[in-house]
């Protein structure tokens, strides 16, 4: 029959449809990771370099979190980063340092995390004490390039 | 049934009018036919009275009550006792030659399937085309269209059916059978039909009531054998179908020598060419 | 002074043109209120809009996806930055490409039909029919279309752009080897489902309302004749695909530029 063929067609058409938004939504998009709960752990950096909101976070390669805010702490005036980090991983040491590496020569920057040895644990709103900022390249060479230039004087 | 009143109406502020001061009335239950030229508003008529249009002044009673009535829904419910064939038969074109005549039914009534079935087979048995009830508008020939269109008019039974020229465009045979599909559904359904036309021969032999229209009014009406006897020189000329008369076969103009150049240079032989041509009809 | 007077009867034409498309998106709107309890009328359309025009959909997704994989590859490999290759691809499918594409797509498929068939029941008496058999034909025709429009259309961006990463996916690991993993995670990491997904979905459904708009309003506007439907089915593609640029330009800075 006509009109029932015209059914089962869009039917499938929508239900087709539908597939293609899911997975967009779990397959491309980050929402099947970090669809769930996060808690918030904030890192001071002198320099941020190039890193940006949505970042990795990652410990050992693994991500663990994103970069949820970067701002400024108005009173120190230093780089103030909000980590989301996933609620599963909820056993990280309060003294975990934390420092912005970069994927790669050129590749987009992220932070990762070294796991120190407290009791304590990280909870929602703590602050990470000891970071490590970007490792910025035009610094490294000029130091690299003055330190030559010493060297040839001695 | 149907009756204009000084109705004047124009396409529009400025357009040219249809109508100056148009007086009609519709007898129930009869046939009515409205005889004019081409492009004398004929049509327009039908489309004031299914409210379509909205008279500039006067007015146009159905009932008794003016149309179009205030609120759509009135005017829905107005436009449920009639029912109109279109010059192109107007089928849908998706839609079987059963669906387009179940469609009136099943979009106004709560009718079960059942019901409309049967509705639908006696409409077109009544127009003799209940074999072609599986076929598409597409599959059938002009005349057979406007058959089907006659049957999906009358599915609701209407008080009050019109025609817009059904007589254009049809072989004999299929203009005969039209001819007498609307005078048998008119006598046999009790209905009012309004007949619009410019086919004057066709237009008497179905006609109870003949109205000739014109510069915008009524020129002439009558019972058919009063009109065609009339003294009036435009209805004679329409209903003989002279080529001049009070309608003159010249569309107004300036003298033909003076578009020619008369009077400038190579006027005289202007004047000479606009003689030659000049004859009398 | 022609000129002059020219310029002035162009611009009271197009005033009026846009102040009567205003009015029929008006009545196109409750009739599509109206149209939405009788939803067998709607799934109709969805056929002849949604359905039939699947298919140059998912074609021209696999192609799209494709030629990013490739074109993407071989920008990337420069920066040995090869292992973003599927956030490269699902960005542009899923923010641009996707529903852009789809919407020109879907405005020379969908649209043009949809002009010339509603031009052609307005040119043949359907339209007056149905109002003279007491059936408003903005809650018959018009509404359902309009609705179909609305659903497809997202629909069919999403389609667009799934398959587009699945192309993209075959040519960089069919062809150039780049690991599944990476293909898959580095989009994950960088697509995000609010900024990126929401906002292309959000854009190819102005896009679906953009154009069905105009291609029902060029149909019921279209002079009765067949010249007239033939230039208002031109017209359709035109006007139409003009707005899908023009809007979709709009709708970038406006979801991606901080506004």
């Amino acid at each position: 029959m006509r009109s029932n063929r015209i059914e089962i067609w869009v039917g499938i058409f929508i239900l087709l449809g539908l597939a293609a938004l899911t997975m967009l939504a779990v397959q491309v998009s980050n929402a099947g990771g970090a669809g769930g709960d996060t808690y918030r752990v904030n890192a001071h950096f002198d320099n941020i370099g190039g890193l940006t909101e949505k970042a990795p976070v990652m410990i050992g390669g693994v991500r663990v979190g994103r970069v949820g805010v970067i701002g400024i702490d108005t009173d120190s005036y230093r780089a103030v980063v909000g980590l989301d980090i996933d609620a599963r991983y909820d056993t990280l040491p309060a003294d975990t340092s934390a420092s912005i590496l970069t994927a790669g020569l050129l590749g987009a920057q992220f932070v990762g995390l070294q796991p120190g040895a407290d009791d304590f644990y990280l909870e929602d709103g703590d602050r990470l004490e000891i970071t490590q900022s970007a490792i910025q390249l035009e610094s490294l060479i000029s130091q690299f390039m003055f330190s030559q230039g010493r060297g040839g004087e001695q | 049934m149907v009756e204009a009143k000084g109705v004047d109406f124009a396409f529009g502020a400025g357009a040219r009018a249809i109508y100056r001061g148009l007086d009609l009335v519709v007898p129930r239950g009869k046939v009515t036919v409205i005889l004019g030229p081409s492009g004398c508003g004929k049509s327009t008529f039908l489309s004031l009275v299914g409210g379509r249009l909205r008279p500039g002044r006067g007015e146009v009673l159905f009932d008794g009550a003016p149309i179009p009535p205030p609120g759509s829904a009135r005017l829905f419910a107005m436009r449920r006792s009639m029912g109109m064939l279109f010059q192109s038969s107007a089928l849908l074109t998706d839609l079987s030659v059963f669906d387009n005549v179940a469609f009136p039914l099943r979009e106004q009534t709560k009718l079960p399937e059942e019901l409309i079935r049967i509705v639908v087979l006696l409409k077109l048995e009544m127009v003799g085309l209940r074999g072609a009830r599986g076929l598409m508008p597409a599959e059938l020939s002009g005349g057979m269209q406007r058959r089907v269109a006659l049957a999906r008019a009358i599915a609701l039974d209407p008080e009050l059916v019109m025609y817009d020229e059904p007589f254009v465009g049809l072989d004999p045979i299929s203009m005969g059978v039209i001819v007498k599909l609307i005078r048998e559904l008119n006598d046999a359904l009790g209905l009012t039909s309004i007949v619009v036309t410019h086919d004057v021969s066709e237009g008497r032999a179905i006609a109870d009531y003949l109205y000739l229209l014109g510069d915008g009014r009524v020129i002439g009406h009558g019972r058919p054998a009063d009109m065609a006897d009339s003294d009036l020189p435009q209805v004679k000329q329409f209903m003989g179908g002279l080529p001049d008369g009070p309608v003159a076969f010249h569309y107004p103009a300036d003298a033909l020598g003076d578009d020619l150049g008369a009077g400038g240079r190579g006027g005289a032989a202007a004047a000479r060419a606009a003689e030659t041509v000049r004859f009398a009809p | 002074m022609k000129l002059i007077a020219a310029l002035g009867a162009w611009a009271i034409a197009f005033v009026a043109r846009l102040g009567a498309s205003f009015l029929f998106l008006l009545r196109a709107l409750a009739g599509a209120g109206r149209a939405l309890p009788r939803f067998s009328l709607v799934v109709e359309q969805l056929y002849a809009i949604g359905v039939l025009t699947l298919l140059i959909i998912l074609v021209s997704g696999l192609f799209v996806g494709m030629v990013l994989g490739l074109q993407g590859y071989y920008q990337l490999v420069n920066f040995s930055a090869e292992s973003s290759l599927g956030l490269v691809v699902a960005l542009f499918l899923v923010r641009e490409l996707g529903p852009v594409l789809s919407a020109l797509l879907f405005a020379g498929r969908a649209g043009s039909a949809l002009t010339a068939e509603i031009g052609l029941m307005k040119a043949t008496d359907q339209l007056a029919a149905m109002e003279m058999m007491a059936v408003d034909p903005f809650a018959r025709v018009i509404g359902p279309r309009f609705v179909a429009g609305l659903i497809a259309m997202p629909l069919l961006a999403a389609l667009l752009s799934a398959v587009g990463v699945l192309g993209g996916y075959l040519i960089g690991h069919g062809q150039f080897g780049v690991d599944p993993g990476v293909y898959w995670s580095s989009m994950q990491n960088g697509v995000d489902l609010v900024d990126d997904v929401l906002n292309g979905i959000i854009k190819s459904v102005v896009f679906g309302f953009v154009i069905t708009w105009v291609a029902l309003f060029e149909g019921y506007a279209a002079p009765p004749t067949s010249e007239g439907v033939s230039r208002a089915t031109t017209r359709t593609v035109v006007a139409s695909s003009l707005a899908v640029l023009g809007g979709d330009y709009i709708l970038t800075a406006l979801m991606f530029g901080g506004l």
